[in-house]
Formats: structure tokens, sequence, C-alpha cells
């Protein structure tokens, strides 16, 4: 507990226990899973904010807990036999309710009406034997008392609104029948039915050719921009990331490692796992006779998480901080700007004088 | 794929001499449909459907287009792993088109390839020794030193360790098991590796460790790689040369830095255009942007003339009837369209707009059509001023003039761009094989820019 008043503190946010300014305020999260392997730390300790209009991206490579907490906010780990075996812990507020000790009534309430998800793969999020129509009715009436008739008028009306040609007959196929674009613009007019003030889309685009990511985003850019939704984007992708967001959230085993506006992210960055992953990628943009720089190694185990910083094993870095600081103690996140915080031992002069000398020329 | 390969000068001059490695002509690979009792054909998903290529001996060819447009069904059939169904494949100037399993044989050792899914090509019932020295059974080969220390010799080569020889694929990650196909695939001391979507199951970490790789091993072995991918910035980072496919054909194959930077296919100017730029400064420029409507349509039945027609900005009537062919239109540029970008119009008095193209060209951006626009009309103007050049000669140099038309050309243009007409109309009329290009600006525009 003191560890995580600190960490408040630190973040300059209201002390726990007490409802934050922002729309969404997430705080010390953590999703452990009890497994034979041994307890799996998903999440370990994550806070961040979104306010309404506004996009947070979360980037981080696959098993760092980006999907685990996108369904924490939800409320879709204490569903069914999944629920027994999970140990959650810490505070979601959304609009000033905590959910993490609410009901969970109360949270599928909140549920499609207040915030709605969509997945990366729309296929198993819709039911393969009614049509979309039917699928976007039943999410429309859960929370509207209106005859099928006018929901169905409403189904029609967003289907229009996400660009699916012919809304009035593609009502009534089946998502088998849409081709993988097609299907994830249903489940977003399937999401967006309600309005929700909160939208979180784990990996939207994934699976999707780029003309089609495109046509996506901008959809969701524009639905936003009308609807003033905050906006919680789970992606891999960079360029995603830049094209997007407001704020980006680099996540590494479970923890946030950096976090600020768009613009520090890609221009100061401060964590030496971000400079990683800015330097693995190949730019379209670039004409690049360089080589890639990747990070060494491989991504952490979530059960034995290595000892002090998680990232020491792959950081080129490691051996700057004196004595043995990043084998023993965990960097807990720090200001290093206005908004912009990072969580690495580095002195602030070991950090700009890498990131300047070393890493952006060669980026 | 060494650093000093990939210099632009190396990309420009060497390629051509290479000598051809792999040559396809025609390729056809179709899918018969069959349906009811008797099982009779009813259609066919024509996956690949004529397509011209050749590699040359030490470069990399990337294949680009969107999901479902026969790249991997290519990788299939050059490697023989499929029969074709029509045209031929040439390897080192043998016809292998139609070789059976023992004629092939042979030629197994020289032709390779590397699946997608890390996950999926490697039997989790084998240990790696048994996996990677497989190819050596198979063809019956005693490297020198025996076959242990010659896969662990492979193992470092990729990055693994020796001692990962008795261990079993599941205890790998991705990148690790990525590297285990590679060092099976290279067993043999390939000529050629065909690698689908080598990389796109791969966090972006461990994505650039296998790029990287991948480069070493060319350089050191000399390979040859034909590399798939629907990833335009890894493929631009990968290869040589870039072949560009839609809807079962290639509609460009150039230079990578051709390609990239002064693209000549409306479907590859729509393409790279789609791909987010990681730079949120460059963010808001979504006038850059080109959103192509909708979805590739069907392979079972293209659209008629340029299969790209049904989704093109820049569609006129005679896209819709007569078919493009991928000719050479600057050197080691070849394109299939009526109206390419960049470059002077093919068919410039064809000026009916279909329906389609106009709902199309509704989602480009202005600035992206005037841009069309320009740089046409720059080529069309620097291919008068030099008619008496040959096409290729003049062409060549108006890929300079068209990076920066301000002059009168630009004036010129300005002025006469049109509003409404995408870049079908804009060209100006200058087919340069006949070499009396002509120096006006077509006349018969609707609007002019309101710059
Ligand atoms: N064995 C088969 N029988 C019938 N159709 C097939 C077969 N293999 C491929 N196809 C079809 O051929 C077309 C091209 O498939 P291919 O796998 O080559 O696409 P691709 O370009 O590699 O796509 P992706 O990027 O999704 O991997 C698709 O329409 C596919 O459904
Ligand atoms: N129900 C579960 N039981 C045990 N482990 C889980 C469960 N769900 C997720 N995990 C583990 O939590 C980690 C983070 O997963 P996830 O959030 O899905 O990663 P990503 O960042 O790729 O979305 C992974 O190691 C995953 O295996
Ligand atoms: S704390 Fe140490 S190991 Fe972790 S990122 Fe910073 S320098 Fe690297
Ligand atoms: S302009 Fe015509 S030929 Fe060229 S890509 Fe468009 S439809 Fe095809
Ligand atoms: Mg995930
Ligand atoms: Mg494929």
């Amino acid at each position: 507990m003191t560890e995580l008043s600190k960490t408040g503190a630190a973040l300059g946010e209201p002390a726990p226990g007490n409802a934050p300014d922002a729309f969404l305020a997430v705080r010390d999260l953590k999703v452990h899973f009890p497994t034979d392997d041994g307890l799996v730390k998903s999440v370990d300790g994550l806070s961040f904010q979104v306010e309404k209009g506004k996009t947070l991206c979360i980037v981080g490579e696959s098993g760092s807990g980006k999907s685990v907490t996108s369904l924490a906010i939800m409320g879709l780990h204490r569903l069914g036999a999944r629920g027994k075996n999970v140990q959650m812990s810490g505070e979601i507020w959304l609009d000033g309710k905590e959910l993490v000790s609410a009901d969970p009534d109360e949270v599928r309430r909140l549920r499609g009406r207040e915030m709605a998800m969509i997945f990366q793969d729309p296929l198993s999020a819709m039911h393969p034997y009614y049509t979309i129509g039917n699928q976007i009715v039943e999410a429309y009436r859960v929370h509207h008392d209106v005859s099928k008739k006018v929901a169905r008028k409403r189904a029609v009306e967003m289907l229009d609104r996400v660009g699916i040609p012919e809304p009035d007959k593609r009502v009534d196929g089946y998502p088998h029948e849409f081709s993988g674009g097609m299907r994830q613009r249903a489940m977003i007019a399937m999401a967006l039915v309600n309005n929700p003030e909160l939208l979180i889309a784990d990996e939207p685009t994934t699976a999707l050719d780029v003309t089609v990511q495109a046509q996506i985003l901008d959809l969701i850019r524009d639905l936003q921009k009308e609807f003033g939704s905050a906006v919680v984007l789970i992606t891999h992708d960079l360029g995603v990331v830049a094209e997007i967001a407001d704020d980006v959230l680099v996540m590494y085993g479970g923890r946030c490692v950096e976090r600020g506006s768009v613009d520090d992210v890609f221009e100061r960055p401060q964590h030496p796992y971000t400079w990683g992953l800015l330097g693995s990628m190949p730019r379209i943009d670039r004409e690049t006779s360089e080589r890639l720089i990747p990070v060494k190694g491989q991504p952490p185990s979530l059960i034995n998480v290595p000892s002090g910083c998680a990232f020491h094993p792959r950081c080129p870095y490691a051996d700057i901080p004196k004595g043995d600081v990043t084998r023993t103690v965990r960097p807990e996140l720090q200001q290093v700007g206005g908004g912009h915080y990072s969580a690495c031992h580095l002195s602030p002069e070991d950090r700009t004088r890498i990131w300047t000398e070393e890493i952006a020329p060669k980026l | 794929m060494s650093e000093t390969k990939k210099t632009d000068a190396d990309v420009t001059t060497a390629p051509d001499e290479r000598e051809i490695l792999l040559k396809v002509e025609g390729l056809q690979k179709h899918f018969p449909i069959r349906k009811g009792v008797l099982q009779r054909q009813v259609g066919a998903v024509k996956a690949v459907d004529g397509i011209d290529f050749e590699v040359r001996k030490g470069e990399t060819l990337g294949v680009v287009g969107e999901s479902g447009c026969g790249k991997s069904t290519m990788g299939r059939v050059i490697t023989r792993l499929q029969e074709p169904t029509g045209g031929s494949i040439h390897f080192e100037g043998q016809d292998i088109t139609r070789l059976n399993a023992a004629g092939m044989r042979p030629l197994r050792r020289d032709i390779q390839m590397i699946f997608q899914d890390p996950y999926g090509s490697l039997n989790p019932r084998h240990t790696i020794g048994g996996i990677v020295s497989a190819p050596f059974r198979l063809q019956g080969v005693e490297p020198e030193g025996g076959v242990k220390r010659e896969v662990q010799r492979l193992l470092e080569l990729v990055g693994l360790s020796p001692e990962h020889y008795n261990r079993y694929p599941h205890e790998f990650s991705g990148g690790q098991r990525q590297r285990i196909g590679i060092a099976r695939a290279l067993a043999l001391k390939p000529k050629l590796v065909v690698a689908d979507e080598p990389v796109s199951a791969l966090d972006v970490s461990i994505q650039a460790q296998v790029v990287n790789l991948m480069d070493d091993l060319q350089e050191e072995l000399g390979l040859t790689y034909v590399i798939i991918a629907h990833d335009l910035s890894v493929v631009r980072h990968v290869s040589d040369r870039i072949a560009v496919m839609y809807l079962g054909k290639i509609v460009e194959l150039a230079d990578r830095t051709a390609l990239y930077e002064a693209p000549m296919h409306p479907y590859t100017k729509a393409l790279m255009s789609a791909v987010p730029v990681p730079d949120p400064k460059r963010r808001g420029a979504k006038s850059e942007r080109i959103l192509l409507r909708g979805d590739v349509p069907s392979p079972i039945s293209p659209p008629s003339g340029c299969r790209f027609h049904t989704r093109c900005w820049k569609a006129t009537e005679i896209c819709k009837t007569t078919e493009p062919q991928l000719v050479e239109l600057r050197p080691g540029q070849r394109v299939a369209c009526h109206h390419p970008e960049n470059f002077a119009d093919q068919a410039p008095q064809d000026t009916v707009l279909l329906s389609a193209a106009k709902e199309a060209a509704e989602l480009v951006a202005e600035e992206v059509r005037a841009e069309s626009a320009k740089t046409s009309a720059a080529v069309a103007a620097v291919a008068a001023g030099s008619a008496e050049e040959t096409g290729a000669e003049a062409a060549g140099k108006t890929a300079d003039t068209a990076e920066q038309p301000e002059a009168e050309v630009a004036a010129d243009v300005e002025a006469t761009a049109p509003k409404t007409g995408p870049g079908a109309k804009t060209a100006p009329a200058a087919p340069l094989k006949t070499g009396e290009a002509s120096t006006e600006p077509e006349a018969d525009r609707q609007d002019p820019t309101d710059k």
C-alpha cells in the first residue's frame, strides 16, 4: 500500500480510494492467474487515465498484458468459470464509479452501454447462427426499451454509419457472409449502437490488410469525433499509434515502463525498451540501408518475472546505473517531463545522452 | 542484403547484369470448384492468373499484396509444391514446369521454402536435431564431418545454441522456431529460398532479429530470396526489387526505390499510402491517403479488363474492357495500367468515367489528384521537349523532373488541374512510343482548380 500511494503521488493523482477527475482512471491494477506452473502475473501494478474525447494507445509485445488489461476494465475476467481463477486488485474508475469492487450486475449494466469493446477477431465476438442485424438489435434492446422494428431501424442506421454498402440488405446477412473488413465494421457498429462513452479496441486491425486498416482507423477516429468518447486502443503497431493516439502507454512484462503524449514517446522516448521498439521497426518512410536494431533475447516469463527491472536481461544499458540496482530494485514510474513518465534507473543525463547520441541518429 | 548491397547505385545498376536464376512466364494456378455428386467443375478460383517475372542471382525479390491476392500460391507453385495449371517456370535455364517427383528431387536441394507459421511448420514430436537433419536424410546426403556436426553448425549459424539439438519445438519461442525453420531450409545450401511471410507471426523486436539474420545469411552464403509479405515496411527493408500483386496478377514490378518513391500503378500508390507512418508529425496528412472502397473482389470471377477498375479512382471505359499489359515504362519499372501515375497517360483519349471510379474518386483527396495531374503533366511536357529521344531515355529523365514540377510546367497544370475529374483525365496526351507527344495540355477539362 505504501508503494502504491508513492506511485499515486508521483503521478499527481488523487489518493487511492477517492474518485479521480479523469473519465477513466486505472490505479495499481493487478490481475494474476494461479496456474499449475505458478502464478501468472499478467498485469502487475498498472496505472493510467483517459479523458473523454482522447485516445490512449497501449503498446507492447505479445504477452505483455495488454488484452488482460482491457478485459479487466470490461469486467470480463470475473465471468463464469474464469472468474474463480483470477486474482484482481486495484481500482478502475469509470465516470466516478469504481468497478473492481462493484457488483458484477452493475458492471454488466455498464458493459455495452457506457463501455464497449472491439476485439481482434470479430468472429469470436459474434454468434455464427444469428444475422448481423439480430445481433445488433439484441445489443440495442438490452439497454433500450424499444420494439424490434425500431431497433432494426437503428441497426440499419449503424451499419450505414460504419460504411457497409446496402445496409438494409446486409442487415440480414450472417457473419460468415461478410469479409474480414466488413465483419470488423459490423462489430464496430454493434459496439457503438448504444453510444458508449468508453470504447476499448483490442488490436482491431491486426488481422486486416493495410487498406482495410486505414478504413477502420478512419472510422474509429470519425466516430470518436462525433460522439466524444474516450478510446483505449491496444496494438503492437507503432505506425497505428502515431496515427491515432493522443497518449501512449508502453507495457513490458505486465507493467507500464513508459507513458506520455504521443510526441513525447516518439520524439523524446525515455525508456530503453521504447528505444528497442523504435529501432526494431522497419519504416515505410525511410530509405533504410541501415540494419534494424533488434532487442536481443526473448520476452519475459510472467511466472518468473526477472528481478529488479524486468527488462534487464535484454537491456544494453543495464550496467550503467551504479551497483546492482537494475537487477535488485524494481524501478517505479517517475516523471521525466510534463505528463511524461518512465520507469528506469538511468540518470536523466545518461538517458538524454544515449537517446540523442546513440539511438536517435540511427532511427 | 548487406548494408553495402542496398545502396542506390547498386540497386539501379547491378540487378540487370546479374544472371537470371528463376524465370516465370504466364504462370497460372486455378483451383477447380466442384459441385454435386458428379463433382462437376463449376468454376475456378483464379489464385494466380498469368504472371511473368524473373529472379536474379543474389537479389531479393519482395512480393506484396492484400490477403488472398495469390502470393502464397505463387510461392508454392514456383517451388513446385503445387502444380501450375499454366505457364512455365525455368530454373537456371532448365524448364522445371512439368518435372515429375523424380526429376524434381535434385532440385529440391536448390530450392527451399520457409513458411509463415513458426508454430505449425515444425513437427512437435521431432527433436530440433531431427527436424534440421531431415533434408540430409531425404536427399541421402552425408555432409562432411557428419550430420550431427553439420546440424549443430547450422544451429549456430542462425543464432541458436548447438545444445538445442535434442530439444523439442514447444520449448522454443516463435522467433527461435522461425530460426529453426531457416536452419532447415539452409541445410542443403540452396540457391533459391522462397520465404512466405517469414516474420509476420513475430513480435516487432523478434522480427528485427530474424530480418537481420536473413540479411547476414544472404551475404555470407550468396543466397537469392523471394520474400512474400503483406507488410510493406518489412518488404521495403529487405528487397532489391518488388512485385505488387492484385487478384492473381502482377500490377507493378520495380526497383525498391522507384516503387516507393514514384509508384506508377494506382493500386501501388493506394496500398503504400495506407501504411501508417510511425511519425506523429506526419499525422493529419490524411490528405496524402487514398482510401480504397470496399474489399478485394472475388478471384472466382475477377472484374473484366483491369481487375482494379472497380476500386480505381482513375478508371475509364478502356479499363473495363481492355486488360492493360505489364510493360516496362521506365527502365526497371514494369506497370500494367492505362493511366499510370507519375507518367504519361497510355490511353489519354479515353475520358468516360465509370460510375465506380466516380465514387472511388470521392475518397481521394484533392491533393493526391492534383499531384497526379502535376506529375503526369510534367512528364508529358518533358517528353514532348525531347521527342526525338527514345521513349526509355525520355522516361528516365522525367523521373527527376517529376519530383520538382515547379517552373512553368507546374504553373500550367495548376491552372488546369481538374477539380472533379480524377487523374484519368488529367494527364495530357503524350504517348512516348510515337515520339510525338503533344505539348498542349488537354483542353476539355471541366473545372480549373480553385488554387
Ligand atoms: N487449395 C486451394 N483450393 C481452392 N482455393 C485456394 C486454394 N489455395 C488458395 N486458394 C485461393 O486462392 C487465392 C489466393 O490464395 P493465397 O493463399 O495465395 O493468398 P495470399 O496472397 O497468400 O493471401 P494471405 O496474405 O492471406 O496469405 C485465395 O482466394 C484462396 O482462397
Ligand atoms: N486466463 C488466463 N490464465 C492464465 N494466464 C493467462 C490468462 N489470460 C492471460 N494469461 C497470460 O497473461 C499474459 C498476458 O496476456 P495478454 O494480456 O493476452 O497479452 P497481450 O499483451 O498479448 O494481449 C500472457 O502470459 C498470458 O498467457
Ligand atoms: S532500469 Fe536498467 S535494465 Fe531497466 S531499462 Fe533502465 S537501464 Fe535498462
Ligand atoms: S487507371 Fe485503369 S488500368 Fe490503371 S489501374 Fe485504374 S482501372 Fe486499372
Ligand atoms: Mg492480446
Ligand atoms: Mg499467404
